[in-house]
């Protein structure tokens, strides 16, 4: 009987207690910028793809969840001929964005990814580039890499000097 | 042996080796970049220091480039102390300083020397604020990319390109921190071997630019032991494949067949297994002359009926497997299989054999032809026809330089001092041939002659060194004498020949030679180049049939049907008689791997897997039988041609070839011909398995993109092939640790994830592999005394005089079938030529650079070469679109003011 009362009572508290559960999706959970949902490739600051198709994305993952295959421009850059991520696979783990080194992948927030169909949690490059810089908005690879593309020659990057003079035999 | 302690362990180390190669032998870890065991070492890079102890009490020792120490009983060095560790670690931050920020953009990641001595010296983060130097990059031709930003001057690159493969157009430009390694100017690299600076340079700054287009990393490529179907060399590759297309070629270590270097035609011409003219179908041919597709299965049984409809040729291939050729030749029988070489090539290849057989001087292998201390080459132009061989005889020269500094006590391996010590000493080298050759500046002298003039100079040099060999007349005095003198003066001679001029008499000529100078107590080695990669396979499996006889009775109507089996006729024989000839006959079944012009006249086309898509053996020129396996599953309907041949036996109801592996053909084949005994035994079978009973990965543990590289298709992951043909799997499970040396799927080893790994799997560096030898010779010679062997071939040729002589030539770049469908190796294509000496051409009024035509051949640029024997014309043979046999004897020539000259390659893009 005391038992029964006593159950009656912390019921009865919790009446008065705030509420935790959510009304989603008509309202929205808080989550964090560096939240680990949804993949994206995202563009450098001059809007051009940060991708370079080097493939440690893939070979990070421990889901081998992301096939791409390099191809070339005819500004010089690499990109990725097809970037393809399998969701159903995905564990969000994040650490494809940890190796990627031009911060091209990045984990967003949302993690709204429920399909009917499983063939629709294949996502190609186009359902992945978005067109903005995601959470590093300076970055911009190809100008701290020593290879030419249109735009910026020998010399140009970062930190680099013009390009040498191999027939100067002056000490 | 010499006592060595390194790091208080006790080691046995070879004595007069550098301490780095002998380190590197007990497969212990030492950084190092500019010794290459191929190259010897130069000590430029600083990387390999190691602590030297004085004695056994001596704390503090004293810093030293293992790679320019000498190996020496109760040494005591150590690779782990503190000061040795951080110098390493110092030298690869000066060589990081102005390497630019690339990795992720650069080709040679994942499998980059650098990275790996970066790494593995502690090496992490950057100090150096300061700016990087930067450089232009050239074009190189449309074999490699270079990308300067990223040297680090170790010098490999020279090294390699001038002092190795002879290169002249690969220099080091500008001084200190300005260094510069490329050509004077942009333009293609001239070298047949310029594809070797891809494995040679520790870095990315000369890298594989057909495999840049679609670029895939080491760690995802799929890889299994193959063997280079573009000479008769059987130089061993790692193909590379993913997502369905070949990617790239690598070399495969072998200790006596290729060592650690390819011909550019082996690494850039395997693309043809890409080309938009693969067959991916069966088809038959409509009534209107249009192929119609046709699932596997009906044309298996398409097959059958043929099978069973009267009298069925089969004509082989010496481009397609031993396995194949069997099947061929088991299902139509013995009476009815020809190997589908042209009777005068078959007949020199059966001459080929039987002088290997009757034994007389050792059959010698092509890195054994680098430690010949002199060299005569009779009638073959190998840098075009197996530019291996070349390669090894480039080194060849250099036996005297090692005998001089070994006199003078210099170790063989100080490269600078071999080099400097000797100048210009090199042992003797000859050549006779008709055309110029790309290895006559090594020659002491060259003679440029006919094949008959050429044969009659061996048949003489052979009776100068022995007279009971048959004399001949009207050959060159002054080069038979030079000749006699160098050869009877060493004591490793080797002559080289082969079947590409044409000649038997040139074949019997180097025999004489190399018998004559085994009579004399010499190690006298003979090397034979054969035409194809399965040139002596098809020679040792024998067909009843000459190709000839086989065309006549399809042309007569005896045979109601033929099965061509990886073999274009119109290469070998003249077009319209082959033509003629296969409209005779019902049905023309044409197995291959590529549209040919005999395709296009069959009745029913089957696609055949290429090498790198199927198992198979193919014999090279010194006899070894060489077993590739399939890299990838091919596309479509594609199948190895055994197997379509078996499913189509089946069909028919011929039980005794209810083959299901290619173990149980190879075995069959091996039953009813003993030349072939060792073809069984040149790997282990399909049931193999590793220590732990895996089977072997062709993926390497790193393999990316599983559950995502076919989810375009579907998003279930289909079950892995499981291969029952091979000891391998498509898998990266399972460990590659190199127990059986003919089953190495690809090199890698903890911390080394380029290819310099390849010690690992060494015996010693350089040496032979751990796991056994790779390939099975199958020449066993007799004994024969040497009386004997100079009655053998006692008929000199006559040397005609009057009128021109045609004379078959060749190019590294187009000559060959399959690689010519490389786009890389296309575009290097010169095009068919005619060569004429100025004055052979004057006499007839042609000019250089003209379109000439051929009666009854077709018309073809001239091109002069002062260096052509007179007399003789060279035609480029080979060629798509170009003549494919010599025109008939006496044919006139005449000039063609319509020819329009296929464009030369010219700079085409900046890097």
């Amino acid at each position: 009987m005391w038992s029964h009362l006593r159950t009656l009572w912390t019921v009865l508290q919790h009446t008065f207690s705030r509420n935790e559960t959510v009304q989603y999706p008509e309202e929205m959970p808080y989550l964090a910028p560096r939240y680990r949902g949804r993949i994206v490739l995202t563009r450098d600051p001059n809007g051009e793809e940060r991708c370079v198709a080097c493939n440690l994305c893939a070979v990070a993952c421990p889901v081998d969840c992301i096939a791409l295959q390099k191809t070339q421009g005819e500004d010089g850059r690499w990109y990725p001929d097809f970037f393809r991520i399998n969701f159903s696979r995905c564990i969000m783990c994040g650490m494809c964005e940890e190796a990627c080194p031009t911060y091209a992948i990045q984990l967003t927030p949302d993690f709204e990814l429920a399909e009917y169909n499983r063939d629709n949690m294949v996502y190609e490059k186009e359902h992945l580039l978005i067109d903005g810089v995601g959470k590093y908005p300076d970055y911009s690879f190809w100008q701290v890499a020593g290879k030419t593309i249109h735009g910026k020659d020998k010399g140009e990057a970062q930190k680099e000097s013009p390009p040498l003079d191999v027939r100067e035999l002056l000490p | 042996m010499a006592r060595v302690n390194i790091d208080g362990k006790d080691y046995e180390l070879t004595p007069g080796q550098n301490l780095l190669q002998a380190v590197l032998s007990e497969h212990l870890d030492l950084p190092y970049f500019c010794w290459h065991p191929a190259m010897g070492s130069v000590g430029s890079c600083r990387l390999c220091a190691v602590i030297q102890f004085a004695d056994a009490d001596d704390e503090r020792g004293r810093l030293q480039m293992a790679c320019m120490v000498n190996v020496q009983d109760g040494m005591r060095v150590s690779i782990d102390a503190d000061f040795a560790r951080d110098f390493r670690k110092q030298v690869i931050e000066w060589l990081m300083e102005n390497h630019p920020h690339d990795c992720p953009v650069c080709e040679e990641g994942g499998e980059c020397h650098l990275q790996d001595m970066t790494v593995m010296t502690g090496h992490t983060s950057r100090r150096y604020a300061g700016s990087k130097r930067t450089f232009r990059n050239q074009y190189l031709g449309p074999f490699i990319g270079h990308e300067m930003n990223r040297c680090i001057t170790c010098y490999r690159c020279v090294r390699y390109y001038q002092d190795y493969a002879g290169g002249r157009d690969l220099q080091a430009f500008g001084s200190r921190s300005r260094m510069f390694f490329g050509r004077e100017s942009d333009g293609v690299m001239e070298s047949e071997f310029a594809g070797n600076l891809v494995e040679v340079c520790p870095t990315g700054v000369f890298t594989d630019k057909p495999f840049s287009a679609t670029y895939t990393r080491k760690w995802d490529l799929q890889s299994a032991p193959s063997v280079c179907p573009g000479c008769a060399v059987g130089c061993n590759t790692l193909p590379g494949e993913r997502y369905g297309s070949l990617k790239r070629v690598h070399n495969r270590y072998h200790p006596d067949v290729n060592g650690y270097f390819l011909c550019d035609r082996g690494r850039f011409g395997g693309h043809f297994v890409n080309s938009p003219a693969r067959l991916r179908q069966a088809g038959v041919k409509a009534e209107d002359g249009v192929f119609e597709g046709l699932d596997a299965a009906s044309a298996a049984e398409r097959v059958a009926d043929v099978l069973s409809r009267g009298q069925v040729l089969g004509i082989g291939s010496p481009r397609a497997s031993l396995e194949s050729n069997f099947a061929l030749k088991a299902l139509v029988g013995d009476e009815n299989f020809s190997t589908g070489v042209a009777d005068g090539e078959a007949a020199l290849d059966q001459l080929m054999l039987s002088i290997y057989q009757a034994g007389g001087a050792r059959i010698a292998t092509t890195i054994e032809a680098e430690s010949a201390d002199a060299v005569l080459v009779l009638g073959e132009d190998v840098a075009n026809t197996a530019p291996r061989i070349a390669l090894a005889l480039r080194q060849s020269v250099r036996s005297k330089p090692l005998d001089m500094a070994a006199d003078a006590g210099i170790p063989l391996w100080q490269d600078a001092g071999v080099r400097s010590h000797a100048q210009q000493a090199q042992s003797p080298f000859l050549i006779a041939t008709p055309a110029p050759t790309r290895i006559d500046d090594l020659a002491a002298r060259a003679l440029r002659a006919s094949p008959q003039a050429v044969a009659a100079a061996g048949f003489a040099i052979a009776h100068g060194i022995d007279d009971r060999f048959a004399q001949a007349e009207g050959a060159d005095p002054g080069f038979v004498a030079q000749a006699v003198a160098a050869l009877s003066q060493a004591e490793r001679p080797l002559v080289v020949s082969g079947t590409a001029c044409g000649s038997a008499a040139v074949l019997q000529a180097a025999a004489n030679v190399a018998w004559a100078l085994q009579g004399q107590g010499k190690d006298a080695g003979l090397l034979l180049a054969g035409r194809e990669a399965n040139s002596l396979g098809a020679a040792l499996l024998g067909g009843e049939l000459g190709l000839a006889d086989a065309l006549r009775r399809l042309t007569e109507g005896k045979a109601d049907s033929v099965i061509i089996l990886e073999n274009d006729l119109h290469r070998r024989l003249e077009r319209e008689a082959v033509d003629q000839a296969l409209a005779k006959v019902a049905d023309v079944v044409v197995l291959d791997v590529l549209e040919t012009a005999t395709a296009e006249a069959a009745t029913l086309v089957l696609p055949a897997a290429s090498t790198a898509e199927s198992t198979g053996t193919f014999v090279n020129h010194e006899g070894r039988a060489q077993r590739f396996y399939q890299v990838f599953e091919p596309q479509q309907d594609v199948a190895p041609a055994w197997q379509w041949l078996t499913d189509a036996a089946i069909a028919a109801g011929r039980n005794d070839l209810r083959w299901r592996h290619i173990d149980d053909v190879a075995r069959a084949c091996v039953d009813g011909n003993a030349h072939l005994e060792g073809v069984a035994r040149t790997t282990p079978d399909a049931g193999h398995r590793n220590g732990a009973g895996q089977r072997i990965p062709r993926m390497t543990h790193r393999a990316s993109g599983r559950t995502a590289k076919d989810a375009h298709i579907s998003v279930h992951e289909p079950k892995p092939t499981v291969d029952e043909q091979t000891p391998f799997s498509y898998s990266m499970e399972g460990r590659n640790g190199g127990e059986v040396a003919a089953l190495i799927p690809y090199v890698w080893s903890p911390g080394w994830n380029s290819n310099q790994s390849v010690f690992k799997f060494q015996q010693e560096v350089a040496g032979p592999l751990r796991g056994g030898d790779v390939g099975v010779r199958l020449i066993e010679p007799e004994t024969g005394s040497l009386e004997a062997l100079a009655a053998k071939h006692r008929q000199p040729p006559a040397i005609e005089s009057a009128g021109l002589q045609w004379v078959p030539l060749h190019h590294v770049f187009g000559s060959d079938e399959l690689s010519a469908h490389s786009p890389p190796i296309a575009e290097r294509s010169a095009g068919a030529a005619l060569l004429l000496h100025p004055e052979d051409a004057e006499a007839l009024g042609l000019a250089d650079g003209q379109g000439v035509r051929i009666a009854g051949t077709g018309s073809m640029a001239l091109r002069l070469a002062p260096d052509m024997a007179r007399g003789c014309a060279g035609i480029v043979l080979g060629m798509p679109d170009a003549a494919q046999v010599l025109p008939a004897a006496g044919a006139a020539l005449s000039s063609d003011p319509d020819f329009k000259p296929r464009p030369a390659p010219q700079v085409i893009a900046r890097g």
